[in-house]
């Protein structure tokens, strides 16, 4: 597949043909490096969201995928789209989503506490899985 | 009047920004919202410091940049513990007391409290925030009264003499 697509470039422009754009490379490589690491954070939180005990710690995994998931994705996106207008809208995105997401959590966290709902406090330790498995 | 200039030119910016045409058609357009949401809010009397935060924009710049350093650092800690097999917290709750009384000020301490993976702000009250973290290392009172004090400075108050 890639070689067609060389093979058709190479024969549209046969002088251009190891005429590589180093730069857009590096970007290229430089954005897929942030967005996969904005990933990890991601997945991060939601194994987060599905282990941790009680509704108040999962709150902080969550939290997790707002800042370190999003922003690094968001990075990645900017780096890719490069110094364009995009960029400036997609650094806009990154700065509310940093003035919202927190918002958001302390909304949910203020409900559940005047709602009553009792935080586990002390230490925590998941339990032990050594047993037949069910 | 001074609010109303500045509060004008945070719109152009943002007319600019978010449109990205420069025909005169549409820049008349951005010009008369503009004009029409600067006389609402003088005639709602809210152009102050606090719906116009942009007179201390450099040091809350600044200040973001320190607190997106310490979300660095949160989250490799909760990453850490939540990847961790035996998934040890130890979700503690703190009250942290809250040294001003100026509206901006607690919000920004509230909210970088929340952003700040592994602490979240619960309850505010007058006095202090009821703050949730997930390790008890978390919850050291020192780094939020250093947290408190750069995020007043970042929205042009003083609290203490650091910064």
């Amino acid at each position: 597949m890639i070689s067609l697509l060389l093979a058709a470039a190479s024969a549209a422009e046969p002088s251009a043909a190891l005429n590589i754009d180093w730069l857009g490379l590096l970007r290229t490589a430089l954005a897929c490096l942030s967005i996969l690491a904005g990933l990890f954070f991601v997945l991060a939180g939601t194994l987060g969201v599905l282990r941790l005990p009680d509704f108040y710690t999962r709150l902080h995994a969550a939290g997790m995928t707002d800042t370190l998931g999003a922003e690094l994705i968001l990075l990645g996106l900017i780096i890719q789209s490069g110094f364009t207008q995009m960029s400036l809208k997609l650094l806009l995105v990154a700065f509310f989503l940093l003035l919202t997401s927190p918002t958001a959590t302390h909304a949910i966290a203020y409900a559940a506490h005047k709602a009553g709902l009792e935080p586990k406090l002390g230490k925590y330790k998941a339990p032990s899985v050594d047993g037949d498995g069910s | 009047m001074r609010f109303a200039f500045i509060l004008s030119l945070a719109m152009v910016a943002a007319w600019l920004i978010l449109s990205g045409y420069f025909i005169p058609m549409i820049l008349t357009f951005g010009a008369i919202s503009i004009a029409i949401v600067v006389w609402m809010c003088s005639r709602m009397g809210i152009l102050d410091g606090e719906t116009v935060p942009y007179l201390s924009l450099l040091q809350t710049l600044s200040y973001y940049v320190w607190l997106f350093a310490e979300i660095v650092k949160a989250n490799f800690q909760v990453v850490k513990a939540v990847l961790s097999p035996d998934l040890e917290v130890s979700p503690t709750l703190v009250k942290i007391p809250l040294n001003t009384d100026v509206d901006v000020a607690e919000a920004m301490f509230a909210n970088s409290i929340t952003l700040t993976p592994g602490t979240v702000s619960v309850d505010m009250q007058p006095d202090h925030i009821l703050v949730h973290a997930l390790l008890e290392e978390m919850s050291a009172p020192e780094d939020f009264a250093e947290m408190e004090e750069r995020s007043a400075w970042a929205v042009g108050h003083k609290i203490g003499g650091a910064y």
